[in-house]
């Protein structure tokens, strides 16, 4: 049951700072950090105190909601600080790392061998559960769910996005693993959707694969989902990254939670855009040194539409594979708002000929080109947006939160990040993505 | 930079003062501000509402022009009986009227705009750039200015801003100050008198002429009188006949179209269907006109029995087609729904235009109606949708 997935309403946004196939060695952070606003709606709830020590994979804290699900140290090392804010909310986490990692030693496990049971029970207590989110409300998966099917994707199609083939290169075993433990959770089917020459993938039983090709959103899950196997109100599907899928393949054959990552340096704001290995939690600062230029640049974990802005002193996030480095657009321009700017890039045609060029790639900074308005234009975003849905209509009902109208809209079919690309485009510049994650966290709390 | 910093230190003083609101929108005018992306997409496109409100002004820029020499040339056509069109005695009269039509629209409208972004502590938004250029466009040259002050603001404040301003108005403003006038003042506003500079006071201006008329080729048809000698189909698309003043030269809102369309804010949807909307009544009426249903003694027969095609080329159909149906916050929003939107302002608007006793032409009433209609429209469009994803479900639990 193999399909073709090929992608005409979308936007490849053509960025310079591709990064090239190299993959550097990071050196270790003396830091590390387990943030728990990684984790969209968990309350952490603590199991170690400042000052204990850990190996890499025990247990720091587990969900308030679920106390199956645990959330691990990634390095070992001593629990430096607790850092809390506001209302005695857990910030972050800090590791002093040791300066070498002994690891939770897992028995190797087999997961043909296992219970659906005692696959999730595996997961849970090896901290490597967080990786697998669901459909609806793109939140970590209710261990207590039967999915009606699991899709990870094999595309990373977003603007200067990581290459599979790289960060995934000699990793076809861990993969095999991680597709069957993955298919032993659900009772239907995994999909992969990926390019027709995907050489990272292995032969494998345990998923569909599907062909995509075409724009960004190509790959992203919802975009996959709609077309193979849309979500309809009361189902369930879970969603795990390609990578994490690797993770958790490691975990089962070696016994280890080694959340070990290839990251894409890329942007213009490095000085070689290029590979490093870190670890997740690693600090900022360690993992983009030497290779980022002086100067008013953002650093983003993630790509430019759907990452986090960081600091230096920040940490590498839980799901993200790549930093960003842009130009900080905080200047003004001289009637900037009529002029045709050839450094710009537009998917409109208003004074702007972008579309003259559809090759070029721009070095596009962090200027919002423009201030907040009302919703005006029609019928553009539809142009971006390939899902069945109205998006204009859909962000509407959000923002007046009219439940049934959202649930008739389709609000079960989408994360934040399929609105990027509207609100890239918007030119009433508004937060789209900000949006329908307020609305699927009203639908959580509302309808659960 | 001296004046960059400047105006930036000036920003910074007038923030959170009553001052704010009003010089940012001048200072954002002049610059395109600092602001920078937080917590959403990190990039953002480099069009904004002010450049996509410039280019609908730059696509009104040649009627704009034209109706200026129109105004002088209808003017002394009417005088001498015949006249040149491209000269500079007609641009003058025209620049005369027509300038401070525009400095009362925009005066007027952004006062008010700048007043309620003050009172609501919220950015003045571009909307009104759009409304104002196309304001007088839709006039009678010779209307008094403060009968425009006064619709004007009516419009603004009625028709925009109790409904929250740019982005939330039902009806058309543009659309909504005209009829303002056009309920209050329908002698300003309608028959044969206003069309033409200098004709309402024209006996008492001009000696020796008869009383100038400058009455248009609908107003000549719906009293079933003989089309105005000089009058023919080409001269009408080329726009030298009476009318209001950006309305007459259908072969420049073709050009104003091109430009909306090649840059993609104009929406092609809306405007070839409403075109194939008004074709099809047309014909239906040169249909019945065809096939003796009425006869020549009925008061509609001469507005039935012009030809279709011909019905496009007069009166404000193809401005308000392309300028006015076109507004995205009060056309309909869905693909769909622009198309059957479309359809049935053309459609109306013939009809109107035809058995309308007090006024022969129907397109403001026309895309005021449809404004209306057009959320509900919207709705039977995205109930399908609503609908494929409940089938979904069924199919599903079966």
């Amino acid at each position: 049951m193999s399909k073709d997935i090929r992608i005409k309403k979308g936007l490849d946004l053509k960025l310079k700072g591709e990064a090239a196939n190299k993959i550097a060695e990071t050196t270790r952070s003396k830091v590390y950090a387990v943030k728990p606003s990684d984790f969209h709606g968990v309350t952490p709830k603590m199991v170690v105190k400042e000052g204990d020590n850990v190996k890499a994979g025990e247990v720091i804290f587990y969900s308030k909601a679920d106390e199956k699900v645990k959330f691990v140290a990634p390095v070992s090392g001593t629990i430096q600080e607790i850092k809390r804010g506001e209302k005695r909310v857990i910030l972050e986490i800090l590791i002093a790392a040791d300066s070498q990692d002994v690891f939770v030693e897992h028995s190797k496990k087999n997961p043909n061998d296992l219970s659906t049971e005692e696959v999730k029970a595996h997961l849970l207590a090896s901290g490597c559960w967080p990786f697998i989110t669901q459909r609806p409300y793109d939140v970590i998966a209710n261990s207590a769910d039967s999915p009606k099917s699991i899709f990870v994707s094999g595309i990373n199609s977003a603007p200067l996005e990581a290459d599979l083939e790289i960060t995934l290169s000699g990793k076809k075993d861990f993969l095999k693993a991680g597709f069957e433990v993955l298919a032993k959770l659900t009772s239907g089917k995994v999909h992969v959707t990926a390019k027709k020459n995907a050489a990272y993938l292995p032969d494998s039983n345990s998923f569909v694969f599907h062909k995509g090709s075409g724009l960004h959103p190509v790959g992203l899950v919802s975009t996959q989902i709609a077309k193979i196997d849309p979500i309809n109100k009361g189902e369930k599907v879970w969603v795990v990254q390609m990578e994490d899928v690797a993770i958790i393949g490691e975990l089962f054959l070696t016994g280890k939670f080694n959340p070990t990552r290839i990251l894409a340096l890329a942007g213009t704001g490095f000085q070689d855009p290029s590979y490093v290995k870190a670890i997740i939690g690693a600090q900022v600062a360690d993992v983009v040194a030497g290779n980022l230029k002086e100067g008013n640049y953002r650093i983003i974990n993630g790509d430019v539409l759907t990452g986090e802005q960081k600091t230096r002193n920040g940490f590498l996030g839980f799901y993200h594979n790549m930093f960003t480095a842009i130009p900080e657009g905080d200047d003004y321009d001289f009637f900037g708002w009529n002029i045709p700017r050839p450094n710009k890039f537009s998917v409109y045609r208003a004074n702007m000929f972008s579309f003259l060029t559809p090759n070029k790639k721009y070095d596009l900074n962090t200027n919002t080109n423009g201030e907040h308005r009302a919703f005006v234009l029609t019928g553009d975003y539809e142009k971006v947006f390939p899902l069945d849905i109205y998006p204009i209509q859909l962000l509407k009902s959000i923002l007046v939160k009219d439940i049934d109208q959202m649930e008739a809209l389709g609000i079960y079919e989408v994360a934040p990040e399929d609105f990027a690309l509207t609100e890239y485009i918007c030119v009433s510049k508004q937060d789209h993505q900000r949006i329908v994650r307020h609305g699927l966290d009203v639908m959580i709390k509302e309808v659960g | 930079m001296g004046l960059k910093q400047n105006l930036h230190n000036l920003k910074e003083k007038y923030r959170g003062t009553k001052f704010e609101q009003g010089f940012n929108a001048l200072h954002t005018f002049l610059y395109l501000p600092n602001t920078t992306t937080h917590g959403g997409t990190h990039v953002k496109d480099a069009t904004d509402l002010k450049r996509v409100m410039n280019t609908v002004i730059m696509a009104m820029i040649p009627v704009l022009i034209f109706g200026m020499f129109n105004a002088g040339y209808q003017h002394y056509l009417q005088i001498n009986g015949t006249a040149e069109f491209l000269t500079m005695d007609n641009f003058i009269i025209g620049l005369k009227k027509v300038v401070p039509m525009l400095l009362v629209s925009y005066g007027v409208g952004l006062g008010i705009e700048f007043i309620f972004a003050t009172v609501k502590k919220h950015e003045v938004e571009e909307g009104y750039l759009v409304t104002g250029m196309l304001v007088p466009l839709i006039m009678p040259v010779d209307l008094p200015l403060w009968m425009l002050a006064v619709a004007v603001a009516f419009g603004v404040v009625i028709g925009k801003e109790l409904f929250g301003g740019t982005g939330m108005n039902i009806l058309n403003p543009a659309l909504t100050i005209r009829a303002f006038l056009f309920f209050n003042w329908a002698a300003w506003m309608s028959g044969d008198k206003v069309w033409v500079h200098g004709a309402v006071d024209g006996v008492k201006k001009i000696s020796g002429t008869d009383a100038i008329s400058g009455e248009t080729v609908l107003g000549a048809l719906a009293a079933n009188k003989p089309l105005p000698e000089n009058w023919d189909a080409m001269n009408s698309f080329l726009g030298f006949i009476p009318g209001s003043i950006g309305e007459t030269s259908t072969l420049l809102i073709l050009v104003g179209a091109a430009f909306l369309i090649l840059t993609g804010i104009g929406s092609a949807r809306i405007m070839l269907s409403a075109v194939i909307g008004a074709a099809v009544m047309g014909l239906i009426f040169n249909g019945i006109v065809d096939a003796n249903v009425i006869t020549e003694s009925s008061k509609f027969y001469s507005l039935m029995n012009f030809p279709f095609w011909q019905h496009l080329l007069v009166g404000g159909i193809a401005f308000g087609i392309v300028f006015m149906a076109t507004d995205p916050v009060s056309a309909a929003q869905t693909s769909t729904g622009k198309i059957i939107y479309g359809f049935l302002i053309g459609f109306f608007s013939i009809l109107i235009r035809v058995f309308n006793p007090a006024y022969p032409e129907g397109v403001m009433m026309a895309i005021l109606l449809l404004n209306v209609f057009a959320p509900t429209i919207d709705h039977y469009v995205v109930q399908a949708n609503v609908k494929r994803r409940m089938k979904r479900l069924k199919v599903k639990t079966t």
